[in-house]
């Protein structure tokens, strides 16, 4: 059987440069962490909170991009990226609500602490607010046993959590939110 | 005074640490110094090792030992040549094991002692370069380390030629973002390579060849801390801070239902029961101990017979479990011991790298099988599962030591309390539910909302 090249209908590959879905800032942070390793594919913990950190979340199309920029495959960079508990895939609220689940907070009852925020934001695990304000998420053991139980949202650590006080946090955050709209 | 006694902590202030002249003001550095001005990298191996330090971030290994398998010491020795040219030191301080949090005290309260351990560690391997390990969650420590280290590099105590040696070392922090198994040293070299954090097979030992393949030493926050306190008073020193056998102070800390919860350097080898009734003022109202976990989640319970077991390496371990971090988990009577473990098997089930086929199967199926047994639909031969389950973790039989680590406070809970799972069984419901906690009967979920391993 012969094949006759000219006869084959064309096709059209597109080369998109994903790199076009970062912006200039992000681009120069994450090659100032690319300097300070041996290879451009070990800063890539580092480039994906960089630009979670600007965009709240890490989408296909920055994933993409950050590989390209990082000259590695972007499945492994998948790998890497659903490895962790901080980065994350999905869309996410404004303020990320991370429950301590782990013993010590078990042993001094995180699981009142959890259904206030359910019934109080009407969320589960897993989920995100209709005004997408919140999300809630679990998280291991956040070092604050001897305060416990224990909650980070964002970069803050809330400690001594009863279901009073941590109703009490939570709308001052969405308070805070509307102030600064 | 208090440096003699409690070296680690006595200039920890977690409002406002020291800045670098504070800390040089109150005797830091000194340590550094000596070890760069007077001494030669074999004479700081030299005296670690003849001070008896043992790591501890859990497993206790001698830190000199560990380091005197990095190829070293041109000088010395006749192997010249097959020296390498790049070494790592990193600082393990992805502290995630459940109930432990000493050294983010040390990492907020005093980060220049850890800058200064580092440049120590570094001159005796000479290392090139280092690394501060620090899991994502600890957002004050990492503020407050890159202060320090950019004020050593503007003091010269990082960089090039460090203090007008031809020393030079740089230092870096690294930023995880949540996972537990980055804790076990080869799969936090994997995850600062950028790679997926699986542990790796060992041999070869990071020590030959670790980070980017070449020699790495990996070392606990709280081993490194003593660096400067060893370098300044000496081994003697060291080893008279303790009354046993294993030298030094150690960290250690309660937490649970007992009525202050916190942590306490004291001396190593103090006995459970101090720490419990001493420090942390005993069981809280009401309440009584049922149990402990020695040194965070992957350690096995003791008992209120072992309070008078010493808290060192070898006293702890005759008794059954492991020193491990020195964090006490306090069970009491009103906690469920199968909710407890239950909790703990589900933290390791999530926490699973999934790379081995006994870990990555065996702890969901231990999580699936305690929670019928918490929920009261177990069955009898749920236990002969479990005990299976304990076998088929077991040390040797998986990848890394994760496992394992969750095997141990199962096993020693289906022989503490074993009526307690009989119980739940032959009722066919937890008899500690009245107290209020409703235990949770949702499915596993991990933090994206979907159900763990598929």
């Amino acid at each position: 059987m012969e094949y006759n090249m000219s006869s084959m209908p064309q096709i059209n590959i597109v080369n998109i440069d994903y790199r076009q879905y970062l912006s200039a800032t992000e681009i120069a942070s994450i090659e100032h962490e690319v300097s300070i390793m041996e290879t451009r594919e070990a800063a890539g913990i580092e480039a994906l909170k960089i630009v979670q950190e600007h965009r709240g979340w890490v989408s296909d199309d920055s994933l993409y991009a950050i590989a390209d920029l990082l000259n590695m495959p972007e499945a492994e960079l998948e790998g890497v990226a659903t490895f962790y508990n901080l980065i994350y895939r999905q869309e996410v609220g404004q303020f990320v609500i991370h429950l301590c689940d782990s013993v010590a907070c078990h042993l001094t009852g995180y699981q009142q602490i959890y259904q206030t925020i359910k019934t109080h934001l009407g969320i589960d695990y897993g989920q995100t607010t209709p005004d997408k304000k919140f999300t809630f998420l679990t998280n291991v053991c956040l070092g604050g046993c001897d305060k416990a139980p224990s909650m980070m949202v964002g970069k803050q650590h809330y400690q001594h959590l009863t279901p009073e006080n941590v109703v009490k946090i939570l709308t001052g955050l969405a308070n805070l939110e509307s102030e600064n709209v | 005074m208090s440096e003699v006694i409690r070296p680690l902590t006595h200039l920890v202030n977690l409002q406002s640490p020291l800045s670098l002249s504070d800390y040089i003001r109150e005797g830091g550095y000194q340590g550094a110094s000596k070890a760069i001005h007077d001494y030669s990298p074999k004479q700081v191996l030299d005296l670690v090792s003849d001070s008896g330090l043992k790591g501890r971030g859990g497993a206790g290994f001698p830190t000199g030992m560990k380091w005197s398998c990095v190829p070293m010491f041109p000088d010395t020795d006749d192997s010249n040549d097959e020296v390498p040219e790049f070494k790592y030191l990193v600082a393990n301080a992805d502290e995630m094991e459940p109930g432990t949090f000493k050294d983010r005290y040390l990492l907020e309260g005093v980060p220049h002692q850890l800058v200064e351990a580092m440049i120590i560690g570094a001159y005796t391997i000479a290392a090139n370069r280092g690394y501060i390990f620090l899991r994502g969650e600890y957002h004050l420590a990492a503020k407050r380390l890159q202060q320090a280290i950019d004020e050593a590099y503007q003091q010269n105590w990082l960089g090039k030629n460090i203090q007008g040696t031809s020393f030079s070392f740089d230092l870096y922090v690294h930023t995880s973002a949540g996972r537990y198994i980055c804790g076990e040293e080869t799969a936090l070299i994997n995850a600062l390579e950028g790679r997926r954090a699986n542990p790796r097979a060992k041999p070869p030992f990071p020590q030959m060849s670790g980070l980017f393949g070449q020699p790495t030493v990996v070392n606990n926050v709280e081993t490194l801390s003593n660096l400067p306190h060893i370098l300044k008073h000496g081994a003697d020193w060291f080893k008279a801070l303790s009354p046993n056998s294993d030298p030094g102070t150690k960290i250690y800390a309660a937490c649970g239902r007992v009525k202050s919860p916190g942590l306490w350097e004291l001396p190593m080898g103090t006995t459970i029961r101090e720490v419990l009734y001493q420090h942390a003022g005993g069981m809280a109202d009401g309440l009584k101990l049922r149990g402990l976990l020695p040194g965070g989640a992957s350690t096995d319970f003791l008992l209120p017979e072992h309070l008078d077991t010493p808290m060192d390496f070898d006293s702890i371990s005759k008794a059954g479990s492991r020193l491990g971090t020195g964090g006490l988990i306090v069970l009491d009577d009103k906690n469920c011991p199968v909710a407890m473990v239950l909790n703990l098997l589900k933290f390791f089930a999530q926490e699973s790298c999934g790379f081995c086929t006994p870990c990555r199967d065996g702890t969901p199926w231990a999580v699936e099988v305690l929670t019928r047994i918490e929920n009261g639909t177990g069955r009898k031969e749920d236990l002969d599962t479990l005990h299976n389950l304990c076998d088929f973790m077991w040390l040797g039989k998986t990848h890394c030591a994760l496992a394992p680590g969750a095997v141990e406070p199962l096993k020693s809970a289906l022989r503490y309390f074993i009526d307690d799972f009989e119980q739940h069984i032959d009722n066919g419901c937890c008899s500690y539910q009245q107290q209020g906690f409703t235990q949770q009967n949702h499915a596993v979920q991990s933090s994206h909302g979907g159900q763990i391993h598929g």
